[in-house]
């Protein structure tokens, strides 16, 4: 335990400004997993234990496209995209057959995935880790503010979870496409029996989860180094994003995501060896004090 | 579980004798398991099937005790290897730091997993399924980045080296082959059998109708809440139990016993040898060793082949090998009686 170094950043703003975009950024990268997460457990009622993996193949599909070509937006372009495609092909091909069969079922479908997707990585791209370099568009002086460092990629990467967030939820709320959506995660029958396509929903919505994981892989590769594997400690975190905020809320899915980014960061000075055990500790408090989550409601 | 399947479970439950009669037959089984094993060593000097009876112990144990939660009382555990890694870590430390006699340190483990399963399960049994399987995943790798991290105590990522020392007690010194061998398959036949007694008890009965009607177990007055822990903490001390032959065999205890790849594999070993029988989770461990052996001999990526092997199982067969058995012999039984 380190207390002093905690309580000497809280009281210089340098080092609170370093701290809390270090925060925010850990926080909207398990964001942008978790919430994919959340709407593939809302509409499908299945937890995607392979999530991370989609994570993985986003940031190794950004590197491969951004050593390929070597602009930036093309590999964001290509994890995103790439994971999409993956997401459609795996829920269509395979977890289409276990909905409605026990978790347990599920989950080990989601298992093999986990072994086979890392050892395809690994006989790709080698057991080493990778590291996909900064673009040189974002090469510039860091920005200070109040005297903390800030380098702009930061904002680039919380600025594109922010509009994730916001389109996601306006979209889920007020879209056409976004009211099919919620018809179907509540009465699938009916919605079906309305002439919509409800495979084609599932699919989407999965394909979309997966994006969402890939897109925060993508942005995650220049500033992490990737390794086969990369994606189950995410996965773990963000289920703990969705514990905290409530299964199926993307707005708790943001601020247990937030809280989670903070906790690591800060955490990181007062407890250097006990982060990790930070996130499950506040984890537990939230659940028994409230086991829905904090923005979840009542299982339906 | 679906009219369909209640109806399977009801053709697989015993009929013949009563509940005594049964007790002296398993028992009678269970001694003559141990004789055959027990007398292996006799007929063979090959080291390495002896080894590999005492991973099968060690596995056997812990899938075993899984099955307890997973397929008697539908509770899906994601997080039963922190168990299995606590039983190896706490036995091995006791046996480093204290050099107490090896019943005292086995005891002690069992104490040490029985209040943290304790802790853990009242947290957790109240989750419903999804939950359960990922907040109990939560707390396996809460104590995998607790080993980790608690380098000075545990040995951190290089795991407890040094050997376990193993005194001997009451003429039994397992440094010895031939006498670990003998004390893993009495442990793995002892635990089978305790767990059997459990499984068909009059408690293993309430289990089994919290899995199939928790609401209809409530109402007639029967504490679910209690009756889950009471299970959580069963299996765990069975599954520390397993960790405890681990680090005997190994000498040592490493942070791969407390990853979650343990939970999955014992999940998967359930999956494979089928949770409707109770020696569908030893038949499935047998089955996975041999698969493990046999193919990190001849690849490196063993996840692949490991993968396809499940899917196999979850989308082809969508039930374990025992689980067919079963049902082809009470098939053959009712077109034997001509129904």
């Amino acid at each position: 335990m380190d207390l002093d170094a905690l309580a000497g950043c809280l009281s210089s703003s340098a080092c609170l400004v370093t701290q809390t975009t270090s925060g925010l950024i850990i926080g909207m990268l398990l964001f942008l997993v978790a919430v994919g997460l959340t709407l593939i457990f809302g509409v499908l009622k299945v937890v995607n234990f392979s999530h991370g993996a989609f994570y993985m193949f986003g940031a190794y599909f950004a590197m491969a496209a951004y050593q390929l070509t070597g602009s930036f937006a093309l590999a964001m372009l290509a994890g995103a995209a790439g994971t999409a495609i993956l997401g459609l092909i795996f829920e269509r091909v395979f977890m289409s057959r276990v909905y409605g069969a026990d978790v347990l079922m599920q989950l080990l479908v989601c298992y093999a995935f986990v072994l086979i997707f890392d050892d395809v990585v690994r006989i790709i791209w080698g057991p080493e880790f990778k590291s996909m370099g900064m673009p040189s568009a974002f090469q510039v002086m860091p920005l200070f503010i109040a005297g903390g460092v800030v380098p702009p990629y930061y904002l680039l990467l919380i600025g594109v979870a922010l509009v994730a967030a916001v389109v996601l939820g306006f979209g889920l709320s007020r879209s056409r496409i976004g009211k099919v959506i919620r018809a179907a995660a509540h009465n699938p029958g009916m919605v079906s029996a309305l002439g919509i396509n409800t495979g084609l929903i599932y699919g989407g919505v999965f394909a979309l989860g997966g994006m969402l994981a890939g897109l925060a892989g993508a942005l995650a590769a220049p500033v992490r180094s990737l390794t086969p594997g990369m994606g189950f400690s995410v996965l773990i975190e963000s289920f703990i994003v969705t514990v905290i905020g409530g299964m199926g809320s993307i707005l708790g899915a943001l601020i247990g995501a937030l809280l989670l980014g903070l906790i690591r960061s800060f955490g990181s000075l007062g407890f250097p060896l006990f982060t990790e055990g930070l996130m499950y500790l506040f984890m537990v408090i939230v659940l028994v004090s409230k086991p829905t989550g904090l923005f979840g409601k009542e299982a339906a | 579980m679906t009219e369909l399947e209640a109806g399977r479970a009801q053709a697989l439950a015993p009929v013949r004798g009563g509940a005594a009669l049964q007790r002296y037959r398993d028992v009678l089984i269970a001694l003559v398991a141990f004789a055959v094993l027990a007398s292996l060593p006799l007929f063979t000097g090959s080291k390495a099937l002896l080894d590999f009876v005492i991973r099968c112990s060690a596995y056997g144990l812990f899938a075993t005790s899984l099955n307890l939660l997973v397929g008697y009382t539908g509770l899906t555990s994601f997080g039963h290897g922190m168990f299995f890694g606590l039983g190896a870590y706490g036995f091995g430390l006791i046996m480093q730091k204290l050099g107490v006699p090896i019943p005292v340190a086995v005891v002690a483990t069992l104490a040490i997993t029985a209040v943290i399963a304790a802790i853990i399960g009242a947290i957790c049994v109240r989750l419903k399924e999804i939950y359960f399987a990922f907040v109990t995943l939560a707390f396996q790798m809460l104590i995998h980045s607790t080993i980790l991290s608690w380098a000075s105590f545990t040995g951190g990522d290089q795991g407890l080296r040094g050997g376990i020392p193993r005194p001997a007690f009451l003429g039994i010194n397992l440094a010895n082959h031939i006498h670990l061998y003998i004390a893993s398959c009495a442990l793995l036949v002892l635990g089978l059998l305790a767990m059997r007694q459990i499984a068909q008890s009059p408690f293993g009965y309430t289990l089994r109708m919290i899995r199939d009607n928790a609401a209809r177990a409530s109402f007639l007055g029967i504490d679910v809440w209690r009756a889950k822990l009471t299970v959580f903490v069963l299996a765990a001390l069975f599954a520390s139990m397993g960790g405890m032959v681990m680090a005997l065999f190994v000498s040592g205890a490493y942070p791969e016993f407390a990853y979650w790849t343990i939970s999955g594999e014992a999940i998967f070993i359930n999956m494979l040898g089928g949770v409707s029988t109770f020696l569908g989770p030893m038949v499935g461990t047998v089955l996975l060793l041999l698969l493990n052996d046999t193919v990190t001999r001849f690849t490196e990526y063993h996840g692949i082949v490991l993968g396809v092997v499940i899917l196999f199982f979850a989308l082809g067969l969508r039930k374990g090998l025992l689980d067919f058995v079963a049902e082809w012999f009470s098939q053959r039984r009712d077109a034997g009686e001509g129904r």
